[in-house]
């Protein structure tokens, strides 16, 4: 029979922080400048530079730290990692080994099927992003830009507590939604700003040893760290029933490929001299620090979700929808805070602009409008100064370019025509129009009357408000 | 006309003020000085002639408008090759440099323009700043100019010389382990480390970053307290720069130590000193007692560890310190090279020279797994107590008094094939980089070969104002130290 | 000499630091490498047992800069510097 194995997983990931500058020079860290213009001595390694840490680094770490259940070290310090490559212009990574920031944490993760566990961090460390490299085809040589050289990072490494791809997405799932809500990082997978290595190893069930692991790399979503576990358990169980044994190693996931392989060079020999760094000066963190962190904790989505039922007795859907990204339940209350209509607000967001930010492939964080414009927009429709459809329009407007409704419902004219006169003459002649709809509808067929009220708001140019179009109209009939 | 080259840079600045002589005068002089002795002496890499004289235009211009006032206006400046100059070569005197054009001054070099000095070049130095006599620049050894057939010490040997040799009117150096000091002993001039922290080391390339202190190399202690006082700042740049308050050094150069505790520690007289340098150190800790100071010998625990201490500190920062010279950003790249790793290797191996390789190979070692505890953890740990010994020290004493070095100047030659033995020379001057503590060195006589002897005082930490005060003192006490023949010359023919 | 150094030793050191020596070189380097180790060895007749080690000699800490852009581009001067580059990168033999 064969043997039953079990999947041992842990993760490091990491994330890089929302600051406006790198973590040790006043570079901006925005994405798109041209090559090697977000760069100063300090970020290329430059001789005679040296390194200032920026404070909202270590805050934002303390901040993860402390929302992910850790220990903040009252005591840190930075240590240089050293190694050779062309992306680490100094040649050593500026990094935390022996007094990182935070340790022993644990978050509590759900899967699908509503089973929970807890998955405990071992440690979160700061650290430096490297340089991007840039293969160029056409000379057979590489190139380097320095931009994301210094771009502040978190590196969350948990407990080997994992046991299944359901498991390691919903760890990363918990870990994205925490520290989005916190602003601490955009976290997104396809662009670079939270990146997973997984280690994996297995074990025979009921074994108390863990297996040797391996490491793998070049994980961009979430759909690749789940392919790539499933191809890494499969190899290694190939490996350990043909009774050979795992090496230790680093090895890159080929997603296209379905397949990884081994990441080895004689010249990496994986010694990286930690030391702690003499440039940087020890970390000391007092308790009235971490109480200020903590009080500027923002809620979380448990929390929310469950304010968001008691307050605004919103259906579990809505709320799971609104609450699914901060940027959206900032909105949603934001919105709701001027006009107090939270269940219209949640109908905007979770159905017309899901819709568009689908259409568009966008995300939250990318919405433009502001809670003023959606609040009018409501208002407009609530007082029926606007019907629906226009408003629908309207508010793709408001989504694309940011306008101001009331005034772009005024200088387009859209608003509802409310003269009754006038209405009614309408009326009147799209009726002496269409004699055929009109004894059909009195023939019972109640259906034509909706091709009578189509009639008159394309006469009207949409402006009229259909339920006095439908009022009026049986009054003629 | 008075031979301008014979004055200090404060007396200078003076005449300058009082319009006896003009800032391009000056810088002329000092010219016409290099033209006359750099080929003997080779103090420079690199001479800005022409950047010197529109600068000299510039600071005239500005103290006939009044609006530069201070002791450094006009007075022209030499600064060692590893202090990075906007614009200027600077090359660690290496291979590996041998191009690299700064984008950026160092703060200490930017302090000094703000003052008015102004900079003629840059100074050679052992490569690096590794080692003790300025032979192991790539660029040919610097001359002692007392005798030049000794070495001038190291590794800030070009500014020490050249401040001797009347090719400038003070200079900056940089001290890691007595890189100061010793080239400033052997060359009969006054050379200071600050308090670590005390000078901004923001724009000096690093050698041992927990050690490394950029300070004056001036004629006399009235120059040296004045130049500190103006390089002195806090640089939000650097995390190690301290905030002080008490900066005004020349408020120190006062002729009284009445009343001050002066510890000579019994182990840096013992084996291996020259017994000249012994009688002229002992001399000078004589003439501050008669002055009114109080001498006392004692115990300071742990001499003999320091060099090894310092050597695993040093070499384990240097390593990692200097991995950054890789043939990509700037410098030196091998030729022919289409594989990365090779492309490192063979840069590197043909761009630092052999006392650089050798402290790059043992701080990667020291470093390395399974060895990291043993030698870099146990250094810091002795680093520790030696700090411990010199707080019980100055718990008892306001100054400690000893040599600079063992011996006088070496002749050129004899000391790079021994590295150990070159090691062994710098006893007494590295444990004060491992504290942090200030220390200075003073010209107190010389041997009968003619060589300058140096007298070192050491301080507790930020206590300059008390090593300025004895130094400046005991140079009231002494009188006149010989102007070295290579500026003398000058007037006899 | 206590310490022996092997070739290894030395071939393992050079590609961590990345030096290529020469057989002289490397004997020389085997021959002060371990005269060095030998030397700081001597540490060891001290008792460090709960000392703790030293890497700053001051007790300053917390030293920070706010989040806030200071610096431009100065690509142009910092790439005049660089031995080979290609559309504003600096270019090394390929890396993969």
């Amino acid at each position: 029979m064969a043997k039953q194995y079990e999947t041992v997983i842990g993760l490091e990931v990491h994330v890089e922080l929302a600051t406006k500058t790198k973590i040790f020079c006043g570079c901006s860290t925005a994405f798109g400048g041209a090559p090697n213009t977000h760069v100063c001595p300090v970020c290329s390694g430059m001789p005679g530079s040296l390194p200032v840490l920026n404070k909202q680094v270590l805050e934002y770490a303390m901040a993860v730290g402390m929302a992910l259940n850790c220990d903040i070290t009252r005591y840190a310090k930075f240590d240089r990692k050293n190694y050779f490559y062309p992306d680490n212009p100094q040649n050593y990574q500026i990094s935390q080994l022996y007094l990182p920031i935070c340790r022993n944490g644990k978050v509590e993760i759900e899967t699908a099927d509503g089973a929970k566990k807890f998955v405990g961090i071992h440690e979160i460390h700061m650290e430096e992003d490297a340089g991007k490299l840039i293969h160029d085809e056409w000379e057979d040589c590489s190139l380097v830009d320095y931009n994301r050289s210094g771009v502040p990072l978190i590196e969350i490494v948990s407990e080997p507590d994992m046991r299944s791809a359901e498991e390691v997405i919903a760890y990363l799932e918990k870990l994205r939604m925490t520290i989005q809500y916190l602003g601490a990082s955009d976290c997104k997978l396809q662009e670079g700003s939270m990146r997973a290595d997984v280690n994996l190893s297995l074990r025979e069930v009921g074994a108390t040893e863990f297996g040797t692991r391996t490491e793998m790399k070049n994980l961009n979503s979430f759909k690749a760290i789940a392919n790539a576990i499933k191809g890494e358990t499969e190899r290694q169980m190939d490996l350990l029933e043909a009774g050979k044994s795992v090496v230790q190693e680093t090895r890159r996931w080929d997603d296209t490929k379905g397949e990884s392989y081994a990441m080895r060079s004689k010249e990496d020999a994986q010694d990286y001299r930690y030391f702690p760094d003499p440039d940087l000066t020890p970390i000391v963190v007092s308790q009235e620090w971490l109480d200020e962190i903590k009080a500027r904790e923002p809620e979380f989505r448990p929390e929310k979700m469950a304010r968001y039922k008691a307050e605004f007795d919103l259906p579990d859907y809505d709320i799971e929808i609104i609450t699914g990204t901060k940027r959206m339940a900032d909105l949603f209350e934001a919105t709701t805070a001027i006009c107090n209509k939270p269940k219209k607000v949640s109908n905007w967001l979770m159905v017309q602009t899901m819709q568009l930010l689908k259409e568009e492939s966008m995300d939250a964080e990318d919405i433009r409008f502001s809670p003023e414009h959606l609040a009018s927009l409501i208002e407009l429709t609530d007082s029926k100064a606007i019907n629906s459809s226009v408003a629908k329009e309207v508010f793709e407007k408001m989504f694309h370019d940011d306008i101001d409704p009331v005034q772009y419902v005024e200088e387009n004219g859209l608003k509802t025509v409310n003269d009754e006169g006038a209405l009614r003459k309408t009326i009147e002649e799209i009726v002496a129009a269409n004699p055929q709809s009109v004894e059909d509808y009195h023939n019972g067929k109640e259906k034509a009357i909706g091709f009578l009220v189509g009639q008159t708001m394309k006469a009207m140019k949409g402006k009229a408000d259909p339920g006095m179009v439908n009022q009026i109209l049986k009054e003629i009939l | 006309m008075e031979n301008l080259l014979k004055l200090s840079a404060v007396e200078l600045s003076t005449r300058i003020k009082n319009k006896e002589v003009t800032v391009r005068e000056a810088v002329e002089a000092v010219f016409a000085q290099i033209d006359k002795t750099e080929e003997t002496y080779n103090c420079y890499v690199t001479l800005d002639r022409e950047g010197a004289l529109v600068r000299a235009q510039e600071i005239q211009q500005q103290i006939d408008a009044g609006t530069l006032t201070g002791p450094l206006a006009g007075v022209p400046v030499a600064i060692k090759d590893n202090m990075c100059t906007e614009g200027m070569l600077t090359t660690c005197s290496s291979k590996i440099l041998y191009n690299f054009i700064p984008t950026f001054s160092a703060e200490a070099v930017l302090q000094l323009e703000k003052a008015g000095a102004v900079v003629l070049g840059k100074t050679n130095m052992d490569e690096f700043a590794m080692g003790s006599t300025t032979e192991t620049s790539a660029f040919g050894a610097t001359k002692n100019p007392w005798n030049e057939a000794h070495v001038p010490g190291g590794s800030s040997g070009g500014s020490a010389a050249a401040v001797a040799a009347g090719e400038c009117f003070f200079a900056l150096g940089s001290d890691t382990g007595g890189s100061i000091r010793q080239p400033a002993s052997y060359c009969g001039v006054v050379g200071m480390k600050p308090t670590y922290g005390t000078v901004s080391r923001y724009g000096l390339i690093a050698y041992g970053s927990s050690l490394d202190q950029i300070g004056p190399i001036c004629k006399d202690v009235t120059d040296c307290a004045t130049v500190l006082e103006a390089i002195t700042c806090h640089d939000p740049k650097d995390s190690t720069s301290m905030q002080r308050e008490d900066t005004d050094f020349t408020s120190a150069l006062v002729d009284d130590v009445k009343g001050m505790k002066i510890g000579i520690p019994k182990d840096y007289f013992g084996e291996g000193l020259d017994p000249q340098v012994k009688e002229k150190v002992l001399a000078a800790a004589e003439v501050l007692k008669e002055k009114g100071a109080v001498v006392e010998e004692f115990d300071l625990a742990l001499v003999k560890y320091a060099i090894p201490t310092y050597y695993t500190i040093a070499d384990a920062e240097a390593s990692s310190n200097l991995e950054r010279f890789d043939g990509v950003k700037y410098g030196y790249r091998a030729k022919d090279t289409d594989e990365l790793h090779q492309m490192y290797k063979r840069s590197r191996s043909e761009g630092f020279g052999p006392e650089v390789k050798r402290r790059i190979m043992l701080g990667s070692f020291v470093l390395s797994s399974g060895y990291y505890d043993a030698y870099y953890l146990k250094a810091l740990k002795v680093k520790a107590l030696i700090k411990k010994a010199f707080d019980e020290a100055f718990a008892k004493y306001d100054v400690i008094l000893g040599p600079v070095a063992p011996t006088t100047a070496p002749a050129l030659g004899s000391s790079l094939s021994d590295p150990m033995k070159m090691y062994l020379g710098d006893i007494y001057t590295i444990s004060v980089n491992l504290a942090g503590l200030p220390g200075i060195s003073v010209p107190c006589g010389r041997d009968d070969a003619g060589l300058p002897i140096g007298l070192q005082l050491i301080g507790d930490c930020f206590q300059e104002k008390k090593l300025i005060r004895m130094a400046y003192t005991y140079e009231c006490a002494r009188g006149q130290f010989p102007v070295c023949r290579a500026i003398t010359e000058k007037e006899g023919r | 000499m206590a310490n022996v150094i092997s070739d290894e030793t030395i071939e393992y050191v050079g590609i961590l630091a990345k030096l290529e020596l020469s057989e002289e070189e490397k004997e020389k380097a085997k021959k002060d490498m371990a005269e060095m180790l030998d030397y700081i060895d001597e540490l060891s007749e001290l008792d460090t047992e709960g000392v703790e080690p030293m890497s700053h000699v001051f007790p300053q800490h917390n030293v920070f800069r706010e989040d806030v852009v200071t610096n431009g581009d100065d690509s142009e001067n910092m790439l005049k510097n660089a031995p080979e580059q290609k559309d504003n990168m600096y270019q090394v033999p390929r890396t993969f």
